[in-house]
């Protein structure tokens, strides 16, 4: 046999044996035989030094040949053997993906349509340069009606249905504010004008029946300069609702009316297309100019400064805006109502994604 | 205040439309609240009369009858039902197609037992005229002159009601010719003159006296009381036309000299009192009550009178309110037959106080509260007589006064530049001065330096700005071009303040760890407030709505805890709330303090609440709510771990599972912990609940840091742990260990975290327990020698053991 045929046919062998592993230990058990320092492949090598110079080289080559195609065949075994012993195990690990997971408590929790609807309010109006100025609930009759130039025995007074604490040994008795004016008033008596303010929060009234409660949540604005006069009103209203309702138009109605502490007055309607239903008019708002007296009140010359005031019902506004049905589950603290009417902490309102995204 | 259409144009010269004069009415602040108009609802029905009734083929209890519609055309056969049809009779008669409001339905062309009735024979229910349905309507024979003719025109009801709602302000609105004076100067048509009055001024002089009664400091109260006798008066029923519009008001006609009365007050906003003369004794007076007085009303319930209140009496006594009732036993009947009439004037707040007092609501009290134009009192004295002559005849004697009119002729100084930089609407000067004439101001000089005379009827008219709004409103507010309010230069600026920031801020971060934001009354229970640390008398109100709000809440949990029973009652037992709010621990405004209060009940942890394959959750504990507030603080921009944790929550907490965080001795950041099981059954919460309560007022302000973040103090070198167990004596805090391990190295340590706390095995027998903590070392500049780990560790250990008496688990 010449030594060609010996090489060729020890290739054939190995090869042979690599192929027929059936798994990774035999594979390693060929490995050493072939390849090991006392393997076939590895005892070739030793033959080296007892060969003629001349034929060194080409022993030399071929042996190197045999090795590494001998290594290769290895290699790629190995793969397809470790491939087929993964795909083994991977077979026994399965998992049911049907069984059901928690969603976690950002899916759970809810921010109030109040809260939510009042943030929406805050954004419109800080981008016309209105800041937010919040007052005690508990407040005299002084701040609550005389300031604004409701005076004791005024018929408006009566409307207001003021919840009243007992009687101090004085006689004077505190009340629960029936709007956030007396908010307006700390402001113009605190701040020199101009003035851009919000006044949002909680307001009360002895009134408690379907659209009624006793508590409720209000947002007035009070503007004072030297200026801005009723044009002005109506544009910040208009621009207002336009934002709120998040709508390119919105259809305004503005009639005459009276307040004691706003001349001229108004009210002011809005077309119901705002929110879908085309052909009523919904009432959402007072305003006017403030009185004279309500400034002199202040300590401001009327001769001197103007200004405008207006106040809508934050829970009547976002009823329309969301389609929510009873003001009075408002308040009951009734998990399916306030997980079903209220909003994710992601929707967070701004100007630029959107107030209502 | 109601009116029809045609007593409006007594006044007013108009081809308007109703729908035309309502717009009107609501842009210039004269509220329509409705319009019923007879036309829209009663329009189809016509005047019919039956030719022939037959009795129904299949039917007992019905009839069919031939009815002539119109004039001339052929009879229509209709079903009728009614037991006093028959022939000849004339009555209404509805066509197919006609909706008719007393059955709400609307006509159809279907047979009615095997006969097709071709419209429907009506009774005075379905027309709603009436509740009666005894029968089909039985109109008088004569007026089948009639038959074709609308029902409405027939009988006079085609006459719209208007509805206003005044604003308190309007006293001169109160009467139909205020109304349409408004209307006037809107242009919706001309005020007609005055009518003109027959001899109301008798010869012979009135023969009643009339005093004021009064001191100098009560004289405002009736200043002047004009009277005059009627004598031989046949008193009767009013004419039809004016009980048509009394009852159209919603007034119930009673005999001709009342319904004068009532008739002036609404037409002319003036009220008046009719006396039977024969009834009186001696002269008729205005004083004050005295105690102890009282008098039979014309709503024949006796009414108490006191000294703060303005009577009319004689001499046997208090006759009855001035400006709000009469008595029965003085008033007109329809056997009187001298009639003295009063026309006087109150004044507004003491009737208004009167009016309250006594719990009468009368449309006398609406006008003089309001403010009845004094001016009126002699025009209406004669307008009555005048009224009373014509129904009833008789002789009138001189009129009589006493006082004098409160008349003050208000003059305002008004520069018309004014309407424009008030209300932004440029109108020129004549129609300025045309609409304040038109509204019966006068005006003297120029326009920039006018003196306008405000008419007696406007008490609320004051200053410029209220002859503004009268110009404007006239105008139209449409009219008024909406202006952008001028805006910063630049971008919008942020507004809000660090307290309405973190209140924001806080408010999604409680969100964000699994609670519902709840809204809860202001108001609660007495008795859960005294439980929660409030119920001071300061803070119940006077007039509560119910005693479920009757006392101001001295924090949040009273509301969330009731929310959770009013939710576990509706099948949800495993709730997280929480409310950020005001809660009162005073009435004077720094008592209110803001707080974000959270309950987790049931098993309503941050993961999860329920069972769930992957594990049960357990009920919540004060861990639960421990991290809630540690996670709202440090997103707050406190660092928790800075705060003082003490065992003194107040008495609504589990005494061993709760807590406080404080800054120093005196500012409580927060409590939390379980609720105490005797609180949870003082307000019927089953579950176990655990909750906290921020005091967002007591949160120190944020340092005000560059807003550049401190560079990352990022080292390559890697962190190493090592953990150590201590055996402590029972009641030593974990959190006393892991501060002395902390600060045994600050530069080098950088965390300490407890992974194991154990109480069981012969420990709990000595008293003790096993804290074993884990801590993390962080090398800075070079990796650190064994040696220098070791002194690390021993300083730990003897540190640990000076602070808590722990040795190192052996």
């Amino acid at each position: 046999m010449s030594t060609s045929d010996v090489l060729s046919e020890l290739e054939t062998s190995l090869l042979a044996e690599i192929a027929g592993s059936g798994d990774l230990a035999s594979l390693d058990t060929v490995r050493v035989s072939a390849l090991g320092k006392k393997g076939r492949v590895s005892e070739l090598m030793s033959k080296l030094g007892s060969l003629p110079p001349e034929e060194r080289k080409t022993f030399g080559q071929t042996v190197n040949t045999l090795k590494s195609k001998v290594s290769d065949a290895l290699d790629a075994r190995k793969a397809v053997l470790e491939t087929a012993a993964l795909d083994e195990r991977l077979k026994t690990e399965r998992a049911d993906v049907t069984l059901p997971v928690r969603l976690g408590p950002v899916a759970e929790g809810r921010i109030h349509p109040v809260s939510q609807v009042l943030d929406e309010v805050v954004e419109i109006f800080a981008d016309m340069g209105f800041s937010v100025a919040e007052g005690p609930d508990i407040e005299t009759d002084e701040m609550n009606f005389d300031k604004l130039n409701i005076p004791a025995e005024h018929p408006a007074r009566q409307d207001h249905d003021t919840f009243y604490f007992s009687p101090k040994a004085d006689g004077s008795r505190l009340l629960l504010r029936t709007h956030t004016s007396p908010v307006q008033i700390r402001t113009m008596v605190s701040q020199k004008p101009p003035i851009r303010i919000i006044a949002p929060g909680r307001v009360y009234r002895m009134d408690s029946d379907q659209t009624h409660t006793p508590m409720f949540h209000q947002v007035e604005g009070l503007v004072i300069d030297e200026s801005t006069h009723m044009g002005h009103l109506k544009w910040v209203l208009q621009e207002f609702c336009k934002a709120f309702f998040e709508v390119d138009e919105v259809k305004m109605r503005f009639r005459a009316s009276h307040f004691p502490f706003t001349e001229p007055s108004m009210e002011v309607d809005i077309g119901a297309e705002a929110i879908g239903k085309p052909g009523q008019w919904l009432e959402i708002l007072g305003c006017g100019m403030v009185h004279p007296n309500v400034l002199r009140n202040c300590g401001l010359d009327p001769e001197k400064y103007q200004g405008f005031a207006f106040g809508v019902g934050l829970d009547r506004l976002t009823m329309l805006k969301y389609g929510i049905p009873d003001l009075r589950s408002f308040f009951s603290g009734d998990l399916k109502w306030l997980s079903h009417y209220g909003f994710s902490m992601l929707d967070v309102p701004t100007l630029g994604g959107g107030l209502s995204t | 205040m109601k009116f029809t259409f045609s007593w409006l144009k007594d006044h007013l010269d108009t081809e308007k439309s109703v729908d035309e004069i309502a717009t009107t009415l609501s842009a210039i602040g004269l509220e329509v609240e409705g319009i019923e108009d007879p036309a829209k609802s009663l329009g189809a029905f016509k005047i019919a009369r039956i030719v022939e009734a037959k009795k129904h083929p299949n039917a007992d209890k019905l009839q069919v009858v031939q009815v002539e519609v119109a004039k001339g055309e052929p009879l229509m056969e209709v079903v009728c039902g009614a037991p006093n049809a028959r022939p000849g009779m004339v009555s209404v008669f509805a066509p197919l197609g006609t909706y008719i409001p007393g059955s709400k339905i609307t006509l159809e062309k279907k047979p009615v037992r095997g006969v097709v009735s071709n419209g429907m024979m009506c009774s005075a229910a379905e027309l709603e005229l009436s509740e009666e349905s005894d029968g089909i309507l039985d109109l008088p024979a004569e007026w089948a002159d009639n038959v074709g003719a609308r029902y409405i025109d027939a009988v006079g009801l085609n006459d719209p009601v208007i509805e206003v709602k005044l604003t308190p302000n309007r006293p001169d609105c109160t009467g139909v010719r205020g109304i349409a004076r408004d209307l006037a100067a809107a242009g919706m048509g001309k005020l007609k003159p005055e009518p003109k009055l027959g001899a109301v001024e008798g010869k012979a002089e009135c023969p009643i006296d009339i005093k004021l009664d009064f001191t100098k400091d009560t004289a405002n109260a009736c200043p002047v009381f004009a009277g005059r006798l009627v004598k031989g008066v046949k008193n009767g029923p009013s004419p039809a036309w004016m009980q048509a519009r009394l009852k159209a008001a919603g007034l119930r006609p009673i005999n001709a000299l009342v319904d004068v009365t009532n008739y002036i007050s609404l037409d002319r906003g003036r009220p008046l009192h009719v006396y039977d003369a024969a009834k009186l004794k001696g002269a008729v007076r205005a004083r004050l009550g005295k105690a102890g007085e009282k008098f039979l009303g014309l709503d024949d319930k006796e009414h108490a009178v006191d000294d703060t209140m303005c009577v009319i009496a004689d001499d046997s006594g208090p006759l009855g309110l001035g400006g709000i009732m009469g008595g029965e036993p003085s008033g007109s009947t329809e056997t009187t037959t001298d009639v003295f009439i009063e026309s006087a004037y109150f004044d507004p707040l003491r009737t208004a106080a009167t009016g309250r007092k006594v719990g009468l609501q009368t449309d006398a009290r609406y006008r003089f509260e309001r403010g009845v134009d004094p001016a009126s009192v002699r025009p209406g004295l004669d307008l009555a007589t005048d009224m009373i002559l014509k129904f009833c005849g008789g002789e009138p004697t001189k009129s009589k006064i006493a006082g004098k009119e409160p008349i003050e002729n208000r003059v305002i100084s008004f520069d018309f530049a004014r309407i424009e930089k008030l209300s932004g609407v440029k109108l020129s000067n004549d129609e300025i001065s045309h609409t304040l004439n038109a509204l019966g101001f006068t005006i003297d000089g120029t326009p920039n330096a006018a003196k306008v005379t405000v008419p007696t009827w406007r008490p609320d008219v004051h200053g410029a700005a209220d002859l503004v709004e009268e110009v404007v409103r006239i105008a139209g507010l449409d009219r008024i071009p909406a202006t952008p309010l001028p805006r910063a230069d630049g971008i919008a600026r942020a507004v809000l303040t660090e307290k309405q920031k973190r209140a924001r801020r806080g408010r999604r971060l409680l969100a964000a760890r699994g609670f519902v934001e709840a809204v809860t009354w202001s108001f609660i229970p007495k008795e859960e407030a005294i439980h929660f640390g409030g119920g001071a008398p300061a803070l119940d109100l006077g007039n509560p709505i119910s005693v479920e709000m009757s006392s101001m809440r001295p924090g949040l949990l009273p509301g969330l805890l009731t929310a959770v029973t009013r939710n576990r009652n509706r099948g949800i037992a495993d709730v997280a709330l929480f409310e950020l709010g005001q809660a009162y621990r005073g009435e004077r405004p720094e008592d209110q303090y803001a707080s974000a209060a959270g309950v987790r009940a049931g098993t309503a942890h941050l993961t999860g609440a329920g069972r769930h394959w992957d594990g049960n959750a357990d009920p919540v504990g004060v861990f639960d709510v421990k991290a809630d507030v540690f996670a709202a603080l440090s997103a707050l921009g406190l660092d928790p771990s800075k705060a003082q944790i003490t065992r003194d929550a107040p008495a609504w907490y589990h005494p061993g599972r709760s807590a406080a965080l404080k800054l120093g001795p005196k500012t409580v950041l927060a409590y939390f912990g379980e609720i105490h099981p005797a609180t949870l059954k003082a307000l019927d919460v089953e579950a176990p609940v655990s909750a906290f309560e921020i005091f967002l007022d007591a949160l120190p302000p944020e340092k005000k840091k560059s807003r550049a973040k401190p560079p990352l103090a990022a080292s390559d070198l890697l962190p190493l742990t090592r953990d150590l167990a201590f055996i402590v004596p029972k009641d030593v805090a974990a959190g006393d260990v892991v501060k002395a391990a902390a600060n045994a190295d600050k530069a080098l340590i950088r965390s300490v975290n407890v992974f194991d706390v154990f109480e069981g095995g012969s420990l709990a027998a000595e008293g003790k327990k096993s804290i074993a903590i884990e801590i993390t070392i962080q090398p800075a500049t070079e990796t650190l020698t064994d040696q220098a780990i070791e002194t690390i560790t021993k300083k730990i250990v003897t540190d640990v053991k000076k602070a808590t008496g722990g040795d190192l688990r052996s």
